[in-house]
């Protein structure tokens, strides 16, 4: 089979709408184009009909009832929302929230905009392979804790969490737990039940929907989890998030989670065995390459390596028929390393060195093959021309050395 | 970000990779730059003791493209070139030449001060081994 050039590696960004979303979102764009919110003629009632059908669905995806489902624009909005929405309601009970150094900039910088505010936030930091300790978790907690936040699945390592022992804490001690579950759901096991998640965000684009359409699952029973709302209008999804809804985006979504509940299964372990491929391969053809995070607590379609003594830029444009990413999409406009990788305590070189590779639905098995054959002789190429990999074959200790920084 | 079509060139086809003996007294070596801040440049000259006239240089660099570009034009101009002559460089020169981005403007200035610390250590050796070589040494700069 012919492959198709640009080969698209960067999945954790965003995927393409399978065609068959597309095909069920279609129809709520024309012909059935009502207001959800229309009660009183049919119009209205075959939205609402289809966004009772996609709250189903992603419920079903999650293991949630679909009353616990409030649809947004997406899930940095879910995650202002989970994260705003409880500090502000829970107010007098407490003003302290527990997050970790490796979250996404939604979660991150919402707390940062809360500690304006008054409130004060522990940034748990990570061990080498990517993931919180449960000690720290524990000794970070005080009378005055509101809410845990901590991701499922990290966007740019992969790095699965232990969810389910972190619910078990937060729920010992009484205090909500929210996961931003965007790169998990729809991709590994994710039961908000079995978790003891209270709240969990979730976005349509990451699994095969479309792109400004998301939700936020908001437990009700045990506990019953009240949330301040962020916009305030015709008081839809329970008052918790006004705005018309975005029919034919949620009929989309609900579509995608569906496939993605039924081909989890077959679908996780093609994608780990393309991952293992790609992995060996590389192994194969260079040395001095270290895979970032944890290998066995991590989605089965992530690989993250920090290719040794060559500069990430330049690697990307050895590879320019390869869409990857080096660092996070967000942060890859500046000339900042990964703040994930440095976390991991991996050295800022090494961070310089890395890309993120996000296999999907669409990724074959010539198109890994393409990739590490050509990723090898550029890295190859880049050691040739880099200094670093010069000074450390001569045997000189690159960390010893004395730089001039700049 | 769109590259031009010069730094791509340079990327591609670098010119001048490679090393010279650090030992040799008329090599004059700079490393500059730093592995967390993602660019680090050796650039080495090689000074005819007669003449005073780079007759080769030589780069390696850890870097994006515009840092490979910059380094490698870089050795394309030291060549031919007095140690005076190759003092004068500016990184704007290199800037226009690659029609660096702003956000790119530091690669430029890192492959002057490569030129600056190869030169500034090939001035070193020559004082060390007391041979006040011509040109090249003359206290000008």
């Amino acid at each position: 089979m012919a492959i198709k050039l640009p080969i698209y590696m960067d999945y954790h960004a965003t995927t393409p709408v399978d065609p068959r979303v597309v095909e069920a979102m279609l129809p709520y764009f024309t012909e059935l184009f009502g207001n959800a919110a229309s009660r009183n003629h049919p119009f209205g009632w075959a939205a609402e009909e289809a966004v009772d059908k996609a709250r189903k669905q992603i419920a079903d995806l999650v293991g949630a009832n679909a009353k616990e489902i409030v649809f947004t624009s997406g899930a940095t909005e879910s995650n202002n929302l989970a994260i705003k929405g409880v500090a502000e309601m829970y107010r007098e009970k407490g003003n302290h929230l527990i997050t970790a150094v490796t979250e996404h900039k939604a979660v991150i910088d919402t707390c940062k905009a809360l500690e304006k505010n008054g409130y004060r936030v522990t940034y748990l930091p990570v061990q080498k392979d990517g993931l919180i300790s449960l000690d720290d978790l524990r000794n970070a907690i005080t009378d005055k804790t509101i809410l845990i936040t901590i991701m499922t699945a990290n966007n740019e390592i992969g790095v699965v969490q232990p969810i389910a022992e972190i619910g078990a804490i937060a729920k010992e001690k009484g205090i909500i737990f929210h996961t931003d579950a965007v790169q998990a759901a729809g991709k590994i096991p994710f039961n908000v039940n079995d978790l003891k998640v209270d709240l969990a965000s979730l976005t349509a684009h990451k699994i095969y929907g479309p792109k400004g359409v998301g939700a936020l699952y908001v437990r009700r029973r045990n506990p019953r989890v009240l949330l301040q709302a962020q916009i305030d209008g015709g008081g839809h999804e329970r008052g918790m998030r006004s705005g018309t809804l975005n029919v034919p985006g949620i009929v989309g979504f609900g579509k995608a989670a569906e496939l993605c509940r039924v081909e989890m299964a077959t679908e996780s372990v093609r994608l780990a065995a393309l991952r293992d491929r790609l992995n060996r391969k590389l192994h194969e053809g260079l040395d001095e390459i270290y895979i970032n995070g944890s290998v066995e607590h991590r989605l089965p379609h992530n690989l993250n390596i920090s290719f040794a003594y060559v500069e990430g830029e330049s690697l990307l444009m050895g590879i320019n028929d390869v869409a990857v990413s080096s660092g996070s999409a967000c942060t890859s406009a500046s000339l900042e390393p990964s703040y994930v990788l440095k976390a991991l305590g991996a050295g800022d070189d090494l961070a310089h060195s890395s890309i993120r590779f996000g296999l999907g639905r669409w990724s074959t098995e010539e198109e890994v093959d393409y990739v590490a054959d050509k990723l090898t002789k550029v890295v190859t190429k880049l050691r040739e021309m880099s200094p670093l990999y010069e000074l450390a074959k001569e045997g000189v200790d690159l960390s010893t050395m004395q730089w001039e920084v700049h | 970000m769109a590259y031009s079509s010069k730094v791509i060139d340079h990327y591609e086809n670098p010119r001048n990779v490679g090393s010279l003996p650090k030992e040799d007294p008329n090599v004059g070596t700079g490393l500059v730059g730093a592995p967390e801040c993602g660019d680090v440049m050796k650039l080495q000259v090689k000074v005819n003791p007669e003449t005073g006239v780079i007759d080769d240089a030589k780069f390696k660099t850890f870097g994006c493209g515009s840092a490979i570009a910059s380094s490698s034009l870089a050795t394309e101009w030291l060549k031919g070139k007095t140690v005076d002559e190759a003092l004068a460089i500016k990184n704007t020169d290199i800037v226009t030449e690659l029609s660096l981005p702003p956000v790119k403007i530091h690669c430029s200035v890192l492959a002057e001060d490569a030129i600056k610390a190869a030169i500034s250590d090939y001035k070193k050796k020559q004082q060390a081994t007391g041979k006040t070589a011509e040109k090249a040494a003359q206290p000008t700069a």
